[in-house]
């Protein structure tokens, strides 16, 4: 697999590089139409397209350092190359089309398929999708992009409860109504799910990104019972959208060779997402919040969640547009971050009292654009993490400056 | 006119290099400061050496971080999945992992072994039933308690302990005190100052005093809490009079015999709690009831330790406020079950240091006695009979300053 990715990013770079005459290359920016929901992110992204060649590749990379401190105690500074995410997209054939999202993580550590489908549009409001999807949870496991966020780090919500990305292999429909001002859109998709993995972990909490340890994932499904994961959202070309969706079914592996093990046990994720800009000063809100109910075993420790929540809402107010040293255009920035995650909402069987185990946090930050597809970010940022039996928070602080940019 | 731009220009970038370099040198600022030492439990005892330091690190994150999973070891059958989910900032626990021993009514020995004894595992990994506690066992609930100074306690010797022990009251103050001798496991061994009794020896740990050192305290912990097995416990607990035919997915042993000698060694070098505004009056006048209404006769303050293999723990006088001995309690705490040769109604005093930060570990509410069933120092107080009834007796015909400053002082231990 490496391998593969290593010749296919070798021959790329070759044929860039061969390239002298830039006439060759046209950029084809992100749409920025006003009918585009959060659905169309994957193909939303600025292409680089060579002639007629069918093929038009992409990607965005991230770089930061940071500066954590726990009460009192700090690692110190370091850097962080926390992803390289290449964009392969092709039109085979008219209202035929492919794109594949390959993601290095961490320099490599870790190397994923994040989406790799092939869409056949029957009619706008019926298009096949089937290979590595984005299950659409929420609004930021599809539009994850680190350039279009002012934030270095991903919100906790989106992170480990909705487990992003989270992608499996999978099929299903989509499609998209729009009228006058308004865009209703919907998404259906079967795909492998997650696993017992998620009770059973280093984590010592209910923690689905630990089903994404399992590669077998992409091969066959843990317990033969499809994700199901549905959303539909409605946009207004003036006032924002708004989405909801639901991924459920079953985690544990209840049968094998034949003998019934256990019975089934379900996840089930909602989330509701909004974003919008304000009119005249141009604030732009956007937030998330999900749910997440699983079938904890009643013997099992409670330290394992049955109920998880949390969710983020993020501030932007572009403070100044204009040519920034010698930028066009260019955009400065200040954001806010507010997120709030527990996973463990419940009540201890021994006292009746609540089960803490969760995380609350704001981020202060400024970023500047020298152009829609990069962004330079100076995030602080605090948080106060209280364990399962609500002791006194631990405070973690730090401060982040990265980048992130498309290429 | 091309000056005047080039000039804003680098006015901003130097503005944004200042800023950027302000940023970095702030750093250490814009962090949450450290808590003061005497308000957590946590860190290593003053005078560690590097090697020792590097010890107490792998042993904390052992200790602290390392979570069990069915691959791991876990279980099948567990009471929790790490030491530091019953032991949170190595202060005291919670209900939650309160555990429940069971099976031994009286000095004869624990007639429930082959039947799960003496410990209860009420949780079991996915597709397991947890165990019970057997019909007709008389059972006891034993709330965790903090780890730190333990290292100290380890270290006095027999002599010592015995000291204070007055099996028949001769001194006619109403309190006794014995010692509990248990059993050696087949990996004890002895050190110069244990003192065997018919091939016995005296309990520290544990709220019957069952444990004779921390290595004993610590696999049993494994095993009995966590089900993981060890080198010395190489079998998963008895469960509803069988032994788990399969057990979890791991081979045994699942836990190296370095890994758990480096939690030893973490539990060995986990610094004393250190006493808060010892100076201030009220407290002052808080110790000085303490004495007099004789409640030092068994929480007994300071120690000196011998000749300890980590210097940092050699001859070293420290405060724990316990005797190490068995006291008799009174009907109200006997729940009939009993370790070792203690009586029903006897239990380990306890130790009191760090009493007033165990709130910060058990959820900012106080569970005290051996099963957390006091939720405020004067009740706990209040729950102490037999041997200290008199003691708890001066404490009700105290003025109601005079309790405060009690208060106030056993808080700040």
């Amino acid at each position: 697999m490496k391998k593969n990715i290593l010749i296919l990013l070798s021959f790329l770079s070759l044929s860039l590089a061969a390239q002298t005459d830039s006439s060759l290359f046209k950029r084809t920016p992100a749409d920025t139409n006003k009918l585009k929901m959060n659905m169309d992110a994957v193909y939303n992204r600025p292409f680089l397209t060579m002639g007629k060649f069918p093929v038009a590749v992409g990607g965005y990379v991230e770089a930061n350092s940071s500066y954590f401190g726990t009460d009192g105690i700090t690692e110190g500074l370091s850097f962080q190359i926390p992803r390289l995410t290449l964009f392969i997209s092709s039109s085979i054939k008219k209202r035929i089309k492919f794109l594949s999202e390959i993601e290095f993580e961490e320099g490599g550590k870790e190397i994923g398929i994040e989406f790799a489908s092939m869409d056949i549009e029957l009619h706008p409001l019926l298009n096949l999708r089937g290979g590595v999807i984005m299950n659409p949870i929420g609004a930021f496991n599809q539009n994850h992009d680190g350039p279009k966020w002012e934030f270095i780090s991903r919100p906790f919500s989106a992170t480990t409860i909705i487990p992003s990305t989270w992608s499996n292999v999978g099929f299903g429909a989509f499609g998209k109504y729009a009228r006058n001002n308004f865009v209703w859109a919907y998404e259906a998709y079967l795909t492998n799910g997650f696993d017992d993995k998620i009770i059973s972990n280093t984590e010592s909490r209910t923690w689905l990104p630990a089903s994404k340890e399992n590669p077998e994932r992409f091969e066959e499904s843990f317990n033969g019972v499809p994700l199901v994961t549905m959303k539909t959202a409605l946009r207004h070309r003036k006032v924002g959208e708004i989405g909801v969706s639901w991924m459920g079914g079953v985690y544990n592996k209840f049968e094998d060779d034949g003998i019934v093990l256990d019975k089934q046990r379900r996840i089930d994720l909602y989330a509701v997402d909004f974003n919008t800009t304000l009119p005249g000063i141009n604030t732009y809100i956007n937030g998330e919040w999900v749910v997440a109910t699983v079938d904890v075993p009643e013997t099992y420790s409670q330290a394992f969640g049955k109920k998880l929540q949390g969710g983020f809402m993020d501030i932007v107010q572009p403070i100044l547009k204009r040519k920034i040293l010698g930028w066009e255009n260019s955009t400065l920035n200040l954001a806010f971050r507010t997120e709030y995650v527990d996973y463990n909402v419940g009540n201890f069987k021994e006292t009746g009292d609540a089960i803490a185990d969760h995380i609350f946090a704001i981020v202060p930050g400024v970023s500047f654009r020298p152009s829609a597809q990069t962004v330079l970010r100076f995030n602080y940022r605090y948080h106060w993490q209280t364990d399962l039996l609500g002791n006194p928070a631990a405070r973690t602080a730090g401060i982040q400056f990265g980048f992130s940019t498309y290429f | 006119m091309l000056k005047i731009k080039e000039m804003k220009k680098r006015y901003i970038a130097c503005s944004l290099l200042v800023l950027f370099l302000a940023g970095i040198g702030a750093c250490k600022k814009l962090l949450p400061p450290a808590p003061a030492d005497e308000e957590i439990l946590d860190g290593p005892v003053e005078g560690l050496t590097s090697e020792q330091k590097i010890r107490f690190l792998e042993g904390d994150r052992a200790f602290n971080d390392e979570v069990f999973t069915a691959e791991t070891g876990l279980g099948p059958y567990f009471v929790a999945n790490s030491c530091g989910s019953c032991h949170a900032g190595d202060g005291k626990g919670h209900p939650f992992t309160t555990l429940t021993r069971f099976g031994q009514a009286d000095t004869n020995g624990n007639t429930y072994m082959n039947s799960g004894g003496p410990q209860l595992q009420n949780r079991a990994i996915p597709g397991f039933a947890p165990e019970t506690v057997p019909a007709g066992a008389s059972f006891s609930k034993f709330t965790p308690p903090a780890n730190t100074g333990l290292g100290f306690l380890e270290l006095l010797t027999d002599a010592q302990i015995i000291a204070n022990a007055d099996p028949n009251d001769l001194n006619g103050d109403g309190i006794s005190g014995v010692a509990n001798y248990v059993s050696p496991p087949a990996y004890f061994i002895p050190k110069a100052f244990h003192t065997p009794v018919n091939g016995k020896y005296i309990g520290r740990f544990g709220k019957k005093a069952a444990a004779i050192d921390l290595w004993h305290q610590t696999v049993n912990a494994y095993v009995q809490d966590m089900g993981v097995t060890s080198e010395y416990a190489t079998d998963e607990p008895y469960i509803n009079g069988v032994q788990s035919p399969y057990g979890d997915p791991a081979p045994d042993p699942e836990v190296a015999s370095s890994r758990v000698q480096n939690v030893i060694f973490y539990l060995r070098t986990l610094k004393a709690p250190v006493q808060r505004n010892k100076n201030n009056a009220d407290v002052i006048a808080g110790k000085q009831t303490f004495v007099t209404i004789g409640c030092e006769k068994c929480h007994k303050a300071e120690w000196t330790t011998g000749k300890s293999d980590i210097e940092a723990l050699s001859y070293k006088t420290f405060y724990p406020y316990t005797d190490l001995l068995l006291h008799d309690m009174g009907a109200g705490l006997n729940d009939g079950y009993t370790e070792g040769k203690a009586l029903t109604s006897e239990w380990k005093t306890p130790p009191l240091w760090g009493l007033g930060l165990s709130k910060n570990s058990q959820g900012g509410k106080y569970y005290l006695m051996h099963d957390g069933r006091a939720t405020s120092i004067e009740q706990a107080i209040q729950l102490h009979g037999g041997e200290a009834q008199n003691s708890n007796n001066a404490f009700q015909a105290l003025s109601q300053n005079e309790k405060d400053n009690l208060i106030k002082f056993l808080e700040s231990l």
